[in-house]
């Protein structure tokens, strides 16, 4: 099952590395990883998904914490958080096809990034699964080169880490 | 305006720092030159695994954090070992590493190591010290993290550059790491629950780990077995928390421990887990025995709660807090077969021994060494077939005891002996390793001498890695690799030292030799000659 970790830590050189070191010893995959500094320049979010038991969050949760650098930690319920993506995505177009693009691109609320006379680029932000489909919708048209962030979340409602 | 070295020694003095283990090497000399005018006493050993293991004989006696000190490169990759062995046995310990110029990071240039990095796995927390400024507050947070919630390790590795800088120093009175917050009480609902299940219990045990002694809670942990009539096991780390003698007391768990404490715990219906994590070499399947039985953790460190064995009952907290907090309560179990469980156990005590001319049988050398030992005595053990016979044979009186029960590393007693020295030079001191370990260890009877410590060194000489030869021939097509010809002439070697040894090779002259050991004065070798085929279970 996966799972999102959010993870606040101090805002410092090697503190990745004790996190994933921390991962890597205990030989757990990490599915997808995004940092970056909250509203206080010294704190940094780390978003961290994981594809394992409840146990191995668990015990994950656990000795995240017991690491000095790491502020606070949650493991986000999927029904709970607002959790988005972020694809940047190239494809190739002609004039002729530029207008399909254009409508696919309406309809899934992506924003046209770049234009050159033979290709777009094109940005969205939302969940995975739409990214996904996105794409899905765009492979017609080539697609040239593909940047995705890893997933990015907090709480839903008023309450926070 | 002061040196970075200069406020580097300062602030140890501050943290009450007396004692220093090291080596020295280029990149620690402007911290070594602000040592020398300083009063803190400095012992040099001869490889700094061995400033490592030192410091952590030294914290286990002293109660305070040992301090060892080396330089980059090859030193910092020596002092490894030491680091990971008192992390595995969450030893309070700072250490301090030189580093190369700071602005010259990461072009490996001579004599730099990533240490931060390679100590990264096995270690509390780390610093890399790039600004003269930080040191005081660096040094107080270290000792902070290394002395309180579970002990372990910390690194400051420092450039020399840093060293050098001059500053003005402000020292902080205290610490305030917004990570770092170990919970002390443990939660008031899980020991009422935990009191609860032991009302409840009919064959309850009680399982006292390292933790119990880290956190200076032996006395707590045996209070509570007799209020509330509760037998006791310990892991090898937990020995020395009980005297042998107790009636309680059943023995050391573990796949090498006592027949009668297995058999205790195995057939438990709840096991209280007091600062232990239980791994695989203490119980056989850890993973099994939440299924068997109900199981209260109580642990100052809660990623332990869980790791290991399933638990119905967590309780964080300082382990002598909760079982203060507990006993408030006053649980009695309804302890069945108290009786039987003790026949058991002294029928395996006095267990008869075999005799083979021309050697002397280990357990009837350790049981004799523990009539004749004092009160308090330290007894440092290395690893091995020698470890497990002391384990299980030696008697446990209101002492010490310390060996590398988690990492395992041989060569270890000595050093950790030497540390307890300096922690404590009035207490009777005594080694015992094997012949592999005591090669691993040697070079430091120079430091013996150096220091005046009167150790006594137990030398159990099979000509073997005993131990290793042991599962060879009970697994493996047989022996490979663990002869160990040629070993020196061990008195002569001694004596190139300066220090005078025995030779015992029957068990007739057990007591006579033993005597003339310990009331020996200064340091002494006794070299007793063990049968290569002794089994740790004869
Ligand atoms: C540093 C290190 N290397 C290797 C081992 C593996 N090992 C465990 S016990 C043992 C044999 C120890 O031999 P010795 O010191 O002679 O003790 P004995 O078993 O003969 O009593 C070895 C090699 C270890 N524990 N530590
Ligand atoms: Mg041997």
């Amino acid at each position: 099952m996966k799972q999102t970790i959010s993870v606040l830590v101090e805002n410092q050189a090697g503190v990745l590395n004790r996190i994933t070191n921390l991962f890597s010893r205990r030989a757990f995959n990490i599915e997808s990883l995004a940092v970056g500094v909250t509203d206080d320049p010294s704190i940094s979010r780390i978003t961290i998904i994981v594809d394992s038991g409840n146990s191995v969050v668990e015990q994950v949760e656990k000795q995240l914490n017991k690491l000095v650098d790491v502020i606070k930690v949650r493991t986000l319920e999927d029904d709970k958080m607002i959790a988005r993506e972020l694809l940047i995505v190239k494809v190739s177009c002609t004039v002729k096809t530029r207008t399909d693009i254009m409508n696919l691109c309406q309809i899934m609320g992506a924003k046209i990034a770049d234009v050159s006379p033979n290709t777009m680029t094109l940005e969205l932000s939302d969940t995975g699964d739409r990214l996904e489909l996105f794409l899905s919708l765009l492979r017609p048209f080539s697609i040239l080169e593909v940047a995705r962030t890893g997933l990015i979340a907090v709480q839903k409602g008023s309450g926070k880490m | 305006m002061i040196s970075g070295a200069e406020a580097l020694i300062e602030s140890l003095k501050r943290e009450g720092v007396t004692e220093i283990f090291g080596y020295a090497g280029a990149t620690i000399c402007p911290a070594a030159d602000a040592l020398k005018r300083s009063d803190i006493h400095y012992t040099l050993v001869r490889i700094e695994q061995n400033a490592g293991h030192m410091a952590s004989g030294y914290a286990r006696i002293s109660g305070k954090t040992g301090v060892c000190m080396v330089t980059s490169g090859p030193g910092a990759t020596n002092l490894i070992t030491g680091i990971a062995t008192a992390y595995m046995d969450s030893i309070p310990m700072v250490a301090i590493t030189g580093q190369v110029e700071s602005y010259l990071l990461g072009r490996d240039i001579f004599q730099e190591v990533d240490m931060t990095g390679a100590v990264a796995p096995f270690i509390k927390h780390s610093y890399l010290v790039k600004d003269v400024k930080q040191i005081p507050r660096i040094v107080k947070e270290a000792f902070h993290i290394a002395s309180t919630g579970r002990p372990g390790p910390v690194l400051l590795d420092i450039p020399i550059d840093v060293q050098k800088a001059m500053f003005e120093p402000v020292y902080p009175d205290s610490v305030d790491i917004r990570g770092y917050k170990p919970s002390y009480k443990g939660n008031i609902k899980q020991i009422e629950r935990a009191a609860k299940a032991i009302c409840q219990a009919k064959k309850p045990v009680l399982c006292l780990g390292g933790g119990v002694i880290s956190a200076h809670a032996e006395q707590e942990a045996i209070a509570f077995a007799e209020a509330s009539g509760i037998p006791v096991v310990t892991t090898m780390m937990g020995l020395s928390a009980i005297p042998t003698e107790h009636p309680l007391y059943m023995g050391m768990i573990g796949s090498f421990g006592h027949t009668c404490a297995n058999k205790t715990l195995g057939n438990a219906d709840l096991l209280i887990l007091v600062g232990a994590r239980v791994a695989n070499r203490a119980v056989l399947a850890p993973d099994q025995i939440g299924k068997l039985m109900k199981t209260i953790h109580i642990d100052v460190d809660p990623a332990e709660i869980g790791k290991n064995v399933s638990t119905n009952i967590p309780v964080v907290g300082d382990v002598k807090q909760v079982l203060l907090q507990l006993m408030e309560h006053c649980p009695v179990a309804q302890t069945q077969d108290l009786e039987t469980l003790r026949a058991r156990r002294n029928k395996e005590l006095t267990r008869e021994l075999p005799t083979k001319t021309g050697y002397a049988h280990p357990a009837r050398i350790i049981r004799a060494l523990g009539e004749k030992l004092d009160e308090h005595a330290c007894v440092s053990v290395d690893v091995g077939q020698n470890q497990i016979w002391a384990c299980k044979h030696l008697p446990q009186k209101n002492g010490r005891f310390l060996t590398s029960g988690g990492l395992g590393t041989m060569g270890y007693s000595l050093p950790a002996a030497l540390g307890a020295f300096v922690a404590d030079r009035d207490r009777q001191n005594v080694v015992i390793c094997g012949d592999g370990s005591f090669q691993m260890f040697e070079n430091e009877l120079a430091t013996v001498r150096n220091l005046g410590a009167p150790v006594k060194i137990v030398l159990m000489q099979n000509n073997v890695l005993g131990l290793v030869n042991e599962i060879q021939h009970s697994s493996y097509s047989g022996p490979f690799g663990v002869a160990l010809d040629h070993s020196p002439d061990f008195l002569k070697l001694a004596e190139a030292y300066g220090i005078s040894g025995g030779v015992l090779d029957s068990d007739g002259e057990i007591d006579r030799a033993l005597d003339v050991m310990l009331s020996h004065d200064g340091p002494y070798i006794l070299c007793c000659r063990i049968d290569p085929d002794a089994k740790t279970g004869d």
